[in-house]
């Protein structure tokens, strides 16, 4: 048979890659539309999970009503209307050389290299003004950057739940960051000892006798890298380079 | 069905199953097996990607050149896989997620390449097809167990009903935290290849030596 002649061996080979590639692609374009739509409810979903107000059998769209999204400038650490809420899309600016500074090493703990100036913020407004703010987060772990959310209290100090909705850490080691018990640890826990950003995760279990227990979280087992991951993000963006500056001016009442 | 078909569909599933006989497939019945709804999806996964794999390879079988015989499965493979991944991610969001990085390990996944390989090459399209769903359900059969188990004394749970009532809700159970984690698979499909061969002689091997006569420890009187 004429089939193992270097002439077929490359016919074949090209005609496979043509097919296979027409077939990936058509996939990936055709189903975009519902992977973004799924994207977007899961952020939307995570965003209320992180602020502890997800409701289950509710449709997400309807609870997210309650959330208003604003822009911070994270260099003055102010709202901005410098760019349209709706249309800014905070992953695109962090690789944008307009919209974001490139991190020297001692300043990325995170591993993000670039940080993006602008950053959007969400926040649960009642009677006596903000009751939650939800600030976005992300850091490099393991094997990929997570992207999550944490709230805080009205005092801008208390932590009142943190998610991730994207991560590709290891499934059942570092990927339990979604267990939720793990995140139930982080409800109640402060950020900051004075000036001090103090938060952390530590190794192995938190002893609650002593009085730095309010600020540290348990470690998970077997997921060393992804702990110090999430340590290193969170002290990242609670700290000066982070919203640090924009809670302050909060708390003062001049953001 | 006649009874050829019947038994290029059934044998893989006690008689030549790939992960209990054929050994192969094993990293991911060891990740995914924590929880029930995640072994089904990936069972799923598997069968599709295997049935089509085995499908589409054994279409072309007369015209892939034997030099390059192996990338051409592995492409038709992980375009394969990498559809279901798109698939998965649009209409099972949150599974897609707990799955992450298992579904493209599917491309790996011994089993598929096995099949391509050693059937759907020498055989025509419908018994490849069909070999290809039988494999999927031998690997799906052993997963399954797995998950059955470990879901269940691992975390008193099955697909996320509370079976026995774990002591931090209130209950009895002290869940088994062995049983979450990676390596208990290994025991359990240990246990299973052993149950399968009690029934099944002829699957047991040949030991590799036999010990020589003269140097066995001599009876004491």
């Amino acid at each position: 048979m004429a089939k193992d002649t270097v002439k077929h061996t490359i016919l074949v080979a090209l005609i496979l890659c043509l097919v296979c590639s027409v077939v990936v692609s058509g996939a990936a374009v055709g189903l975009r539309d519902m992977q973004k739509a799924n994207k977007e409810e899961d952020k939307k979903g995570n965003i209320l999970k992180a602020a502890g107000l997800y409701q289950e059998g509710v449709s997400i769209d309807e609870q997210f009503k309650t959330v208003t999204a604003k822009v911070v400038d994270l260099s003055t650490g102010r709202f901005t209307d410098a760019v349209d809420v709706a249309s800014f899309d905070q992953r695109k600016a962090s690789k944008d050389p307009a919209l974001s500074d490139k991190l020297s090493a001692d300043q990325d703990i995170a591993k993000i290299g670039r940080k993006e100036k602008y950053a959007t913020v969400y926040m649960v407004e009642g009677d006596n003004g903000i009751e939650k703010m939800i600030l976005p987060i992300k850091g490099y772990a393991l094997w990929s950057t997570l992207y999550g959310f944490v709230a805080l209290e009205g005092d801008f100090n208390t932590v009142a739940g943190l998610g991730f909705y994207e991560h590709k850490e290891t499934p059942g080691l570092g990927g339990e960051v979604d267990n939720p018990s793990w995140k139930a640890l982080w409800v109640g826990k402060q950020i900051y000892n004075g000036d001090q950003t103090a938060i952390s995760v530590i190794k192995g279990a938190v002893d609650n006798s002593k009085p730095e227990a309010l600020y540290q979280v348990d470690g998970l087992s077997g997921a060393t890298l992804t702990s110090k991951g999430v340590h290193n993000l969170m002290q990242f963006w609670m700290g000066d380079s982070g919203f640090a500056p924009f809670l302050a001016n909060l708390k003062a009442g001049e953001a | 069905m006649s009874s050829k078909t019947k038994d290029t569909l059934f044998d893989p599933v006690f008689k030549n199953n790939p992960i209990a006989l054929q050994i192969l497939g094993i990293c991911s019945a060891l990740a995914v097996t924590s929880s029930l709804s995640v072994s089904l999806v990936m069972c799923a996964a598997l069968t599709a990607v295997c049935a089509f794999a085995n499908l589409f390879v054994s279409l072309v079988r007369n015209h892939i050149p034997g030099s390059i015989r192996i990338i051409v499965q592995m492409t038709i493979i992980a375009s394969l896989v990498i559809v279901v991944d798109q698939i998965l991610q649009a209409f099972s969001y949150q599974i897609s997620k707990t799955l992450s990085v298992f579904v493209g390990l599917i491309i790996t996944n011994c089993i598929v390449m096995g099949r391509a390989e050693a059937f759907a090459m020498k055989n025509p399209p419908l018994p490849s097809f069909i070999d290809g769903i039988g494999n999927g359900l031998g690997y799906s059969f052993i997963l399954i167990v797995l998950a059955v188990i470990r879901e269940l004394f691992g975390s008193g749970k099955l697909l996320g009903y509370e079976i026995f009532v774990t002591v931090n809700n209130g209950g009895w159970y002290v869940p088994n935290g062995m049983m979450l984690l990676p390596p208990i698979a290994f025991f359990l499909i240990g246990l299973i290849i052993w149950a399968i061969r009690q029934k099944h002689k002829d699957q047991v091997e040949e030991p590799e030596f036999k010990m020589a006569k003269n140097s066995a420890p001599a009876e004491v009187a």
